[in-house]
């Protein structure tokens, strides 16, 4: 009775949205690269991005009852590593994240965002009441907590962030009860004051530059107004393909990377702005609609803890770009540069895949 | 499959159905940011974006140059560069500053001073930190672009003088801008811009400063050139073309010396100036960089007062000179008549005052007429005609003649003299006029004050029989002020056959620097700074004096005319000033003949001209050192008999 999945259950509507993204990331980094000493990182882009879909197929074969089966070892391994990187981790752009692996160097954290998805997909799928409870939602507010805080002494607030979307999605869908909402909300704008105690200055300064920017005219505030100016000077058309004056001679800070949808905006306009965020849109919704589709509680929860990772990413990375929120070094998934961010985001859809392949089988 | 599997497929619809709102919600929130940006203000950004990435370059348009009547050049420019220092990140300069200083050979300090004083300006406008960058300076620049991204270089032309202040106070200085020319020039001028500050630099800034051109060039994040956009060429100013002549110029130089005192040349048939030189004389090289405050302030405090300019500045008694604007007087008005003769027992009392001839003690000049008062320069003489006079007729005629007001020559800041009047002692002094000071206002002391070019104007004039021309500096000026004063032929036949008497008359005062083969005419003066009293009271023995000489040839309608002062010399004014007029006048001649025989062999003369030209130009190619002003001497020959 058990059938392995076919070619057909994929889902090919899903996949070509992520290559077109893909696509695009690629064509903006050559763009944005092409011209400089980094000039070639392009290719090593699509290789990242090669590696991911392989193990993305990889991880789709997997049945992820059998992952999650193995979520509390996930956990402590995950833990494990966060301890590692913080005993032995590479040190780059002044944090430890980076463990070196086949020659490259990979973010422990991205690995961390994923077996999260996984734990807290299985842990809210072994509540069995309609509504949460206070009790499971502490409970799983401490699964989330304790590698949160090991991330942020990396530090990395950009990805400890990230596991709060996955937090909240999944209670809200675990049936978390207003009051509760209500409560936490009122709690964190009380903790405001602890949290801006515990930052580090140049995180207090990014808040600050984003809340006044005209204070901070070089720092991060001068990378917002960068980012601005290549932007709103894409006008609705664009510049044209390489042809972006900020891209191109180096206005926009890290323009291949966390801030490439400037480059992308300043080159291509409101135009292509729409065809991206068009796409993300598509693929966020599909994410959604292979959810609603989910054989059980288990697989939809796995599918929407990668739905609120990706789209966290993209509310906050886009946000950035425009202005609208602080600079928190979130790259935007597929078209930023970037091995770790890239192979995560594959895996992740690997999952998705594992459960959208799994629907019609028992 | 393990225990805390179950087969439990109610799915939250609702709240997942939510989720897709909320996407769709925020994707929505995030496009309308965009378009808020690259639609609605997506001009301001356009216009940012621009401004980051295009900077404009002014290119300075080099000042016309300065030729002397035969087209040599006087006055050069030639390219250098200035470091400029780029403000627009507060920051950036301060942590960069003691790099910049150190690379560039400046004191830190000064930099610093330098920024606060520059801080009222724009912040986007770069500041001129070192006005003339060595090649090492230029090096460090070029290879510290990218640490270090805060200078940038700017070609500008400098102005080349002549050396050793080579008739430097006719030519000026450029300097930059003051506050009071940017406001007088409605918008024309800029901090930092180099206009004239004085002389014809400044005459004729107009003329002379070109329309400096801009180029646009797009440069990164760093401020390294990546390419051009446009460059619109700067219009170079007009070049002019002044009446200097610069072989009669080096004669009076040279004739000058380090004496202190002012020569002037005119040709009174025009007015043009032929030369005009005032020592001491600084060399405006020294200052065509920039000048330093200590420097500025030396020059200003100098006793011997270089920064005057005292051929048109210098307002000095003319002593004897001004006995040529009496006997005029005296035979215009008939007062007293021409026939008048005076007794000179080497002095004169008058209004119970004893008045001395400048041959008291040593001899006398007995019965003395006009002309001879003129050619022996009798004291006694005008004393005589002054008191018949009176101050009145004294004042008008002086006035009628020119002197107590400008000549209206090209130049900035001439002053006017005075002629004493009774009206104006009045006004001033507030008591009435003193009968006894027309005495010595007839010998041309007491108040009566007058400029170098107004001697050489005025004398040029009478002999011209009243025609007066304006003195001017530029050569094919468009107009040329001129005046006529009503003389009659017997008295310019009188007063010109005296100071042709001053001069080739036994006895003249000016007998000694007589000129074979030319009507040489003039009038020695010798003004004291103080009474021959006052100063034998004081000890100082004869005094220190003014000596003047102005003189001209031919005797009527003359083509040149010359006026010398020396200052501060123990000497009589024709032994002190006359040789430098008699040189000028000279080397016009030979000159003159020199071109006429040219014009004979016509040929040469082009190639002659052309030749000198060169020199002159190479001359001035010569990076100004004080040392090197010995190279220049005048080419003609100074074989002169007394």
């Amino acid at each position: 009775m058990k059938e392995a999945p076919g070619a057909r259950d994929y889902d090919w509507w899903l996949l070509a949205i992520l290559a077109a993204i893909c696509t695009i990331g690629v064509v903006e980094i050559y763009s944005a690269t092409h011209g400089s000493a980094l000039a070639g990182m392009h290719m090593k882009q699509v290789r990242w991005i090669l590696v991911g879909v392989v193990l993305m197929f990889v991880l789709s074969r997997l049945d992820y009852h059998a992952i999650m089966d193995q979520a509390p070892w996930l956990y402590i391994a995950g833990l494990m590593a966060l301890i590692a990187v913080l005993a032995v981790g590479h040190t780059r752009f002044g944090a430890k994240r980076w463990i070196p692996v086949l020659g490259e160097f990979l973010q422990v954290s991205e690995l961390v965002k994923l077996i999260i998805i996984i734990v807290l997909a299985r842990f809210f799928a072994e509540v069995r009441t309609d509504e949460l409870s206070l009790q499971d939602l502490i409970k799983a507010g401490l699964l989330v907590g304790l590698p949160l805080v090991l991330i942020l002494k990396q530090p990395d607030l950009g990805t400890a962030l990230v596991l709060m979307p996955m937090l909240i999605v999944g209670a809200f869908l675990a049936g978390l009860q207003w009051k509760h909402a209500a409560v936490i909300v009122v709690l964190g704008i009380l903790m405001l004051p602890v949290g801006w105690h515990f930052m580090k200055p140049y995180q207090k300064e990014r808040v600050t530059s984003f809340l006044h920017p005209e204070e901070d005219a070089k720092g991060s505030g001068y990378q917002v107004l960068q980012s601005k100016i290549a932007v709103g000077s894409g006008g609705f058309w664009g510049k044209g393909f390489g042809n972006g004056s900020q891209n191109q001679l180096g206005y926009i800070p890290v323009r291949y990377s966390d801030f490439i949808m400037s480059a992308w905006a300043e080159e291509q306009g409101f135009k292509g702005v729409l065809v991206a965020l068009g796409l993300y849109m598509a693929l966020l919704l599909r994410l959604v609609q292979n959810a609603q589709r989910a054989k059980d509680r288990a697989g939809m929860f796995l599918v929407m803890g990668v739905t609120a990772a990706l789209g966290f990413h993209v509310l906050v990375n886009v946000a950035m770009v425009i202005g609208a929120m602080p600079v928190t070094g979130i790259p935007l998934p597929l078209m930023s540069y970037g091995g770790s961010a890239t192979l995560f985001v594959f895996l992740a859809i690997g999952l998705v895949m594992n459960v959208r392949l799994r629907r019609f089988v028992n | 499959m393990s225990y805390w599997f179950r087969n439990d497929s109610r799915l939250p619809q609702v709240r997942l159905a939510a989720a897709s709102y909320v996407i769709v919600g925020m994707l929505t929130i995030l496009l309308l940011g965009f378009w808020k940006l690259q639609v609605v203000d997506s001009d301001k950004y356009g216009q940012l974006a621009e401004r980051n990435r295009v900077r404009s370059i002014p290119i300075i348009a080099p000042r016309g140059r300065m030729l002397d009547r035969d087209g040599r050049v006087l006055v050069d420019n030639y390219p250098s560069f200035s470091v400029l220092l780029l403000r627009d990140d507060q920051e950036q300069v301060e942590k960069n500053l003691p790099a910049i200083a150190e690379g560039l050979g400046l004191s830190l300090d000064d930099l610093k001073d330098q920024l606060d004083n520059t801080k009222a300006l724009p912040k986007f406008q770069p500041i001129v930190i070192k006005p003339e960058a060595t090649p090492a300076d230029v090096a460090f620049i070029e290879s510290h672009r990218a640490d270090v991204p805060l200078l940038e270089m700017l070609m500008v032309h400098r102005r080349r003088y002549l050396p050793g202040g080579f008739m430097s106070h006719a030519s000026g200085y450029v300097g930059e801008v003051s506050e009071q020319q940017i406001e007088a020039s409605n918008g024309k001028l800029r901090p930092g811009d180099i206009a004239g500050k004085s002389g014809l630099e400044r005459q004729y800034n107009d003329l002379l400063v070109g329309t400096d051109g801009m180029r646009r060039v797009i440069v990164n994040s760093v401020g390294k050139e990546m390419g051009r956009l446009s460059q619109q060429e700067a219009i170079p100013g007009k070049q002019i073309q002044l009446t200097i002549d610069y072989d009669l110029q080096q004669v009076a130089e040279t004739g000058l010396g380090d004496k202190k005192g002012a020569v002037v040349a005119l040709d009174p048939r025009t007015g043009e100036v032929l030369a005009f030189a005032s020592h001491p004389a600084p060399d405006p090289n020294d200052f065509a960089v920039r000048v330093s405050k200590e420097e500025w302030q030396r020059l200003n405090e100098d006793p011997d007062r270089p920064l005057l300019n005292r051929v048109t500045q210098a307002q000095i008694a003319p002593g004897s000179v001004f006995k040529i604007i009496m006997a005029t007087a005296m035979l215009e008005s008939k007062t007293p008549p021409e026939n008048f003769t005076a007794f000179c027992p080497g002095y004169g009392i008058f209004y119970g005052q004893m008045h001395k001839c400048w041959v008291y003690g040593k001899s006398s000049h007995g019965s003395v007429s006009l002309h001879e008062a003129i050619v022996r320069s009798c004291d006694v003489f005008f004393y005589n005609v002054g008191m018949r006079m009176g101050i009145g007729t004294i004042s008008r005629y002086a006035k009628m003649l020119g002197l107590g007001e400008k000549t209206g020559i090209d130049m900035p800041a001439e002053e006017p003299g005075l002629v004493p009047t009774e009206e104006w002692v009045e006004r001033v002094y507030h008591h009435k006029w003193y009968p006894g000071s027309t005495i010595s206002v007839a010998i041309g002391q007491g108040s009566v004050m007058v400029t170098p070019l107004q001697v050489a104007y005025v004398i040029g004039g009478i002999a011209s029989e009243g025609d007066f021309k304006q003195p001017h500096m530029l050569k094919d000026a468009p107009s040329v002020g001129e005046k006529h004063v009503e003389l009659s032929e017997h008295t310019v036949e009188e007063v010109t056959r005296g100071m042709f008497g001053v001069v080739n008359e036994p006895g003249g005062t000016g007998n000694a620097i007589k000129l074979q083969g030319i009507e040489f005419c003039g009038k020695s003066g010798t003004a004291q700074m103080m009474s021959y009293s006052a100063a034998s009271r004081l000890g100082l023995g004869k005094g220190k004096n003014d000596g003047w000489f102005v003189g001209y040839a031919p005797r009527r309608n003359p083509e040149i005319v010359v006026a010398a002062v020396v200052q501060d010399t123990a000497e009589h004014g024709g032994t002190a000033a006359g040789p430098v007029v008699r040189d000028i006048v000279k080397a016009y001649y030979d000159k003159k003949n020199k071109k006429n025989q040219g014009q004979i062999t016509a040929e040469n003369k082009g190639y002659e001209l052309k030749n000198e030209t060169r020199q002159v130009a190479e001359v001035a190619k010569v990076v100004a050192k004080p040392e090197e002003a010995a190279v220049v001497v005048p080419t003609g020959e100074k074989k002169s008999d007394p």
